[in-house]
């Protein structure tokens, strides 16, 4: 605790909105009880953080409003349902008991949803594979350090093993923190059957109807398969499929090149695959910002076994049977004319995720899903086919499409119940970090240059950027992982930080100085001049804010003044 | 940058390929084609003749290619003396003038870097008309792994841009034409037309030309004229991603490869096969060549896989394009030409060695255990047959005797190594041999147990050959050619006649490093050995 006090002191963090005095025994108490479920929700990440910071002033009436049974002046059976346990919805859940509501969570699969069962999480233990199996065949880059390992090989079940058993370990965590917290997991498919009330039960069963004041949905979202594709689970597969690695192709296929299709391309040949990849925009990596997808393509495509058609589609994908190969068939995105036709042993279709609304009873209450996303206004409240809110309706996660990422879920689902219990609020998606965990890693916060310029275009500002390389960082040095880079867009009148992009070792872990700037609206002159332990890796975003060039100090008191 | 390319770039491709050993064994292949004509004629001088004469053109070509990139490069050191990017030098001296009279000289995309073969341009920073000076950067170029400025080394008014914006080049093409005063820039435009026509690398966008452009084997497939209905069936080739870029990165034609993997793919390890012992050089060479006369840029990879000297086909001829094997072979085979080569006859009177086999056959001990067991031993008395010249230099002294051994099996040939002949005994080797050949036949011999070979014995006497002679494998010092014993009269020095077993055996060796006294005493050595077989059991 005292580290953390002196810390928060240290940086001084502008904004201070929470008190930090406090050292009541109720505090601590939170506190620990807090620690617990922090320590086990690891996915939450950075909106755990704000959480934490959040509760410590309030911690007393809280506790206070938790003895009264919480029960509200009309009667519902709960303050709070969300439908889908998820890591939206478990953030969200989480954040819920804390304020004292009376919550309930309808799960009709397995708790943690994509990310801890067929996302995020089983990915990362492959790629925690593929990333040693990439350093141990790298004859040049052992040389280099000394080491001399003789021949890496790799176990392809005991592989599937390490993820499958990191992604019930992280499940059996979530479900247990929930347990403990005294969030009711109600099993079975929810259904909006009115306003205020859902009902839920498992096929074959009878239904259970249940009351709240509040209602989150939070049901996630699907693999995208685009038409003409067959997907078989075999030779033509999803993520789903691809993260049981129940085999390793000689050579696959992948289509769509954004964070998916990139980080199983790294897995994949880290294993021995060869991969091609199917991208319908005419650049690879087109989510990315454009200096850091070419460089990406530089460092994680071109030396691979690795090449691409672009500005394809994928028209028609038949599985291997027959004695066939896997065939796609190509498809210009322009012309729409027939390209070509691959012959290859399997296809993974990363083409994106699409929203899981479906039966989810929105008719009920006169919504309409735009291609299947809850249609939501930017406090995540759902907005029917009149165009007005729906009272006491929420929709966070994938399921609204804003930003399909775990995290951002999570920290949906906590402004909802910031909202539902009394404060306003409004995430600021820019302040959201993203990251990619290929080798070396892709991480972003905020707007790519090309969307900085053309808002400062509209709005009237000059943008600058500035870029530092990890080659001049002695830790990266130190793992003989010099190839990447740090790019910072900012204002130069203001020290406003617009985005921060970042390809190199750990960047995914480094982006969130940035982030946390972002979303505490830390300007660039703010910390600048923090110290950062020497020699790591943060000094590379130490170098990055120090370079940039915000107007004078002076000058800009001044102008304040 | 190119003197970089012609010094450091192809010696090592040249060495690279050179201990590419795998491909090495096929060039025993021909001998297996060899024993094929044996069959057949009865002299089999006119044949190895004849190979001569079919690969003789292709060794021009890479001399001819050789060495005018070695005279274009030779007009850099002073040019471009230490900035490493520099994409300029002098054309149009043509090699002997290195004074630099012309005015107008072209920009050529540079290599910039070792594993660069073709680059892409990002931007001219420059336009058409401008007056540029030297250090200037002039265009930026995109190469595998960065994008690099490129600067003028010359004062002058960029005349022309030959290959413009998001378009490729190979290295060493012309991208643009520099010239040096205002008076020379129409003439200078109307080089750049004539190139820009001419070499037509970087017109069509998508297709791999340089790959396709730089087809090492162009007398084969696809005859460009008019005989669609002789070549092989539409299917079209399928690659690996990695098969490609290995193709790209070697310079292979890859409709040219025969694919070995899953559903006929070509896989990388084709590509490397195919690759074999070619230097890139005379690949860049060949392609000159063919570039000279493109009949019809617009389909590249048929224009440039033309033939252009070869005479048309017979009518009603079918053209079976090479195996992934056959192509090495054929690699190889014009690679050896490369090695001044002699050859030394002995006859050899083997009684005592053929008493012996009759007395250990029964063993296991095989007449090739025998014969590569007296080989090693008369090698480890003479160690420079047992050398071999890997740069021209010098002499590579081996520390160990392994004899390479030339099977056929199934339509192919290869060479298990008997490692250490001289020091095994005769039973162990013999046994060896016998886990070697069925290794062989199942396909299961790792790399150095047929790539170590320092002396090959190459045996055709079963099937009756008195004579041969055998194609010295690269990275070898010399290989000895068996024919068959057979009952000869002789007379000795008292008048006296008897019948003797004789065999004749044929050395052909390296004479770079290998002499005629050496092979000779070498032979006589080996001789003494067959004649006095019982050491062979010691």
């Amino acid at each position: 605790m005292h580290s953390t006090l002196s810390f928060s002191q240290a940086t001084t963090v502008p904004t201070t909105n929470y008190a930090f005095h406090s050292q009541s025994p109720i505090n601590l108490r939170f506190c620990g009880l807090r620690r617990e479920a922090f320590g086990i929700s690891i996915l939450t990440r950075s909106s755990s953080g704000r959480v934490r910071l959040s509760t410590r002033g309030r911690s007393k009436r809280t506790s206070a409003s938790t003895g009264n049974n919480g029960t509200p002046p009309k009667s519902f059976d709960y303050d709070l349902i969300i439908i889908g346990a998820g890591v939206g919805g478990h953030g969200a859940a989480l954040h819920a008991v804390e304020k004292g509501l009376k919550t309930a969570i309808i799960e009709g699969d397995v708790v943690g949803g994509t990310c801890v069962n067929r996302g995020c999480v089983p990915s990362k233990a492959l790629l925690a594979v593929s990333g040693r199996m990439r350093e141990l065949q790298s004859e040049h880059h052992m040389k280099a350090l000394g080491l001399q390992v003789s021949a890496a090989g790799y176990d392809r079940q005991g592989v599937a093993d390490h993820a499958n058993n990191l992604a019930s370990k992280i499940r059996s965590n979530l479900t247990n923190s929930m347990k403990a917290l005294g969030v009711d997991i109600l099993t079975g498919f929810g259904t909006i059957v009115g306003p205020q009330k859902v009902k839920y039960g498992k096929v074959g069963f009878t239904d259970n109807v249940v009351t709240a004041k509040d209602i989150i949905i939070a049901t996630g979202s699907v693999p995208f398969v685009p038409k003409g594709i067959e997907v078989d689970g075999k030779t033509v597969i999803t993520s789903d499929h691809a993260l049981k690695l129940e085999f390793v192709p000689d050579w696959i296929a992948i289509v769509g090149s954004g964070y998916i299709g990139l980080e199983f391309s790294d897995v994949y040949t880290a294993l021995g695959s060869e991969v091609t990849f199917i991208e319908a925009l005419d650049q690879l990596m087109p989510g990315f910002d454009p200096e850091i997808s070419k460089l990406a393509q530089r460092v994680l495509i071109n030396p691979r076994k690795i090449d691409y058609h672009t500005g394809v589609f994928a028209t028609k994908i038949t599985p291997a049977r027959d004695g066939k190969p896997v065939i796609v068939e190509l498809t210009d995105a322009k012309t729409k004319e027939h390209k070509d036709t691959l012959e290859v042993d399997a296809a993974l279709i990363a083409t994106g995720r699409a929203p899981f609304t479906y039966g989810l009873g929105l008719e009920n209450i006169n919504v309409v899903t735009q291609r299947g996303f809850v249609p939501v206004d930017e406090r995540m409240r759902v907005i029917d086919a009149n165009g007005n809110l729906v009272p006491h309706l929420y929709c966070i996660g994938d399921a609204n499409g804003k930003m399909m990422l775990a995290h951002a879920a999570s920290a949906q689902g906590i402004s909802v119940v910031k909202q539902v219990t009394g404060r306003d609020h409004v995430l600021n998606h820019l302040s959201v970090p993203a990251a990619c965990f290929t080798h070396p890693e892709i991480s972003m916060v905020g707007l790519t240059e090309p969307q900085a310029r053309e808002k400062a275009e509209k709005e009237g500002f000059e943008i600058s950027v500035a870029k530092t390389s990890f080659k001049a960082n002695t830790k990266a040095l130190a793992e003989n992982e010099g190839e990447g880079l740090a790019k910072l867009i900012y204002r130069p009148d203001n020290g406003e930080i617009l985005g921060v992009h970042i390809f190199g070792l750990h960047a995914a872990d480094l982006i969130h100085e940035a982030s946390n700037a972002v979303a505490l609206g830390t300007r660039i002159q703010d910390i600048r001049f923090a110290v950062h332990a020497h020699p790591t890796l943060s000094e590379v975003l130490d170098e990055l804010f120090k370079s940039a060039k915000v107007l004078d100090m002076k000058t800009l008191r001044k102008m304040k003044s | 940058m190119q003197t970089q390319l012609g010094s450091a770039v192809f010696p090592r491709l040249l060495r690279r390929s050179l201990s590419y050993i795998p491909s090495i064994l096929y060039s025993l292949h021909w001998l297996l084609n060899l024993f094929h004509f044996f069959r057949f004629l009865s002299n089999s001088s006119p044949q190895s003749q004849k190979h001569k004469e079919m690969a003789s053109p292709f060794l021009s070509n890479t001399i001819i290619s050789f060495s005018s990139s070695l005279s274009s490069s030779s007009s850099l050191p002073r040019l471009a003396p230490s900035i490493p990017f520099s994409a300029i030098r002098s054309k149009s001296t043509p090699r002997r003038i290195l004074t630099v009279r012309s005015k107008i000289r072209e920009i050529f995309m540079p290599a910039l870097s070792s594993t660069m073969t073709e680059g892409k341009i990002v931007s001219w920073v420059k336009s058409e008309g401008d007056v540029l000076s030297k250090g200037e950067s002039v265009v930026v170029v995109e190469s595998d792994k960065a994008d690099m400025d490129v600067e003028t080394f010359y004062d002058g008014i960029l005349a022309a841009i030959v290959v413009g914006e998001g378009e490729t080049a190979l290295v060493g093409a012309a991208i643009g034409v520099l010239a040096e005063t205002e008076d020379e820039i129409a003439e200078a435009k109307a080089k750049a037309a004539s190139k820009s026509g001419a070499s037509t690398p970087s017109a069509p966008p998508p297709a791999p030309t340089p790959a396709a452009a730089s087809t090492p084997a162009p007398p084969k497939s696809t005859p460009a004229p008019a005989a669609p209905t002789v070549a092989e069936g539409p299917r079209k080739t399928v690659a690996t991603p990695y098969a490609k870029k290995l193709a790209k990165q070697h310079k292979v034609d890859i409709e040219s490869v025969v694919g070995t993997g899953p559903y006929g793919r070509i896989t990388p390890e084709d590509i490397e096969a195919a690759a074999g012992l070619s230097p890139s050089k005379k690949n860049v060479g060949l392609a000159v060549v063919v570039e000279t006369k493109p009949a019809a840029p617009a389909k590249a990879p048929a224009a440039s896989a033309a033939p252009s000297s070869l005479p048309p086909p017979v009518p009603g001829s079918t053209v079976v394009p090479f195996t992934t094997m056959q192509s090495a072979v054929s690699k190889n085979m014009v690679e050896s030409l490369s090695v001044p080569t002699f050859r030394v006859g002995y006859p050899v009177t083997t009684d005592a060695l053929d008493a012996l086999y009759e007395k250990v056959k029964p063993k296991g001990v095989t007449m090739t255990a025998l014969l590569a067991k007296a080989a090693a031993m008369a090698l480890a008395q003479h160690p420079v047959v047992n050398s071999s010249c890997k740069d021209g230099k010098s002499f590579t002294y081996n520390s160990n005797i392994n004899i390479a051994v030339a099977v056929a099996i199934n339509g192919g040939l290869i060479t298990p190594v008997l490692q250490d002949a001289d020091k095994l005994d005769l039973y162990l080797l013999s046994q060896k041999w016998k886990e070697l050949v069925e290794k062989a036949r199942a396909k299961q011999l790792q790399p150095q147990e047929y790539n170590s070979g320092t002396f090959t014995l190459s045996n055709l006497g079963m099937f009756g050959v008195d004579r041969f002679d055998a194609i010295l494998p690269p990275g070898q010092g010399a290989i000895m050619a068996v024919g068959a014993s057979k009952p000869t009269v002789v007379a000795d020095a008292d008048g006296f006649f008897s019948v003797k077993n004789k065999m004749l055996v044929n050395v052909t060796a390296d004479h770079r490093i290998i002499y005629g006294a050496d092979l000779a005493a070498f032979l006589q050595t080996f001789s003494k050995i067959v004649e006095n077989a019982e050491s062979l059991t010691l």
